[in-house]
């Protein structure tokens, strides 16, 4: 049993640095929201039931646009779109674990609990299933919570914040603070000028549909740029063999 | 922002039942089955194709101005991006950013 709590603890020690990024982040989502015009009890609605901070900034900015339901929901859905692919990569370790259990790892399945725990799963495979569903709940314990006290926290005090604050820009300066990290190789880099390129051509488009084109584009620029990428890569190692 | 409430909790249960959905994808209904290697390819690169096209008409025409492009807000995303590219640390980019934006609407403003 104490061996089980070790997991629980290492995973709670390993996803705790991320409180310095979520706390604020879902403290901006709360007063950023508030502001916006949404009551406590929407913003925690978004909070608890999304919990996913960037898909709610993309709603909360399409929603202050009037842009039409199915516009907001096709844009948040897309930026999350990447969890299938965690979800993938987690079912080889995960995928014995008794339904209930994948089923609220799924809900809790974010950013910073599935990177920390992936790299966890592969440096030590001898691991149990019941140990890295543990070590899991371990990590999403110090990111999750407080992301639903601080969003909380920011609703509560969003109200009260003079506009001189400038606060209509913390929505694009956060998320240029996600993509930059996440611009790591050549084919990011050209995802994400195709997206900017195009949705700024196609901005006259009604309802935000712009965007949609502009992201749809930039995905298989993205897989095209990669592709050629691991194609010259395999027939350089080949020549030298 | 012009909706009914039923149409703003319309909006937060189907992003949140989607979600869910998305995450639980392969953990919960597919299983052990492979992903296609072109799936996975555009799937890496879904959130870098979708939020710097939001992100760009809210730089280039802020809504604060009515629109109108303000170089205090241009200044402000430049180092943001700029700390975050060399930084890799996304506080450290927004900080970058906020102080920009605020010495410069003081500044100019």
């Amino acid at each position: 049993m104490s061996r089980s709590r070790d997991h629980f603890w290492r995973g709670f020690r390993n996803g705790a640095p991320f409180l310095l990024v979520v706390v604020p982040f879902a403290l901006l989502f709360g007063v950023v929201a508030t502001e916006a015009g949404l009551d406590l009890l929407k913003v925690m609605g978004f909070s608890v039931l999304v919990i996913a901070g960037a898909s709610q900034f993309a709603a909360l900015q399409l929603m202050t646009d009037n842009a039409p339901v199915l516009m907001v929901l096709a844009t948040a859905l897309a930026v999350n779109m990447r969890m299938a692919m965690y979800s993938a990569s987690l079912t080889p370790y995960l995928g014995a674990a008794p339904l209930w259990q994948r089923a609220l790892a799924a809900y809790f399945l974010v950013d910073q609990s599935y990177a920390v725990s992936i790299a966890e799963y592969e440096k030590r495979p001898e691991m149990s299933v019941r140990d890295r569903v543990v070590y899991f709940f371990g990590t999403m314990t110090p990111v999750c919570i407080p992301w639903y006290v601080a969003t909380y926290v920011g609703a509560a005090v969003g109200a009260r914040i003079p506009e001189a604050w400038a606060l209509d820009f913390a929505v694009p300066i956060t998320f240029l603070a996600i993509i930059a990290p996440a611009l790591r190789t050549f084919a990011h880099v050209g995802a994400a000028l195709v997206s900017i390129a195009v949705a700024l051509s196609l901005s006259f488009l009604p309802y935000n549909s712009g965007l949609l084109i502009a992201a749809a584009l930039a995905m298989m620029v993205g897989a095209e740029i990669e592709r050629q990428t691991t194609r010259r890569a395999a027939r350089r190692k080949e020549t030298k063999a | 922002m012009n909706y009914s409430d039923a149409t703003i909790w319309l909006i937060i249960v189907a992003l949140g039942s989607g979600t869910f959905l998305i995450r639980f994808s392969f953990l919960g209904l597919i299983g052990n089955r492979r992903l296609p290697d072109w799936a996975l390819r555009h799937l890496r690169y879904t959130a870098v194709a979708v939020m710097p096209g939001l992100v760009a008409p809210l730089v280039v025409w802020p809504q604060a101005t009515g629109g109108a492009t303000d170089l205090p807000r241009i200044l402000a995303a430049a180092a943001t991006l700029g700390v975050g590219l060399t930084t890799r640390n996304v506080l450290a980019s927004i900080t970058a950013g906020a102080a920009t934006l605020y010495t410069m609407l003081w500044l100019l403003g």
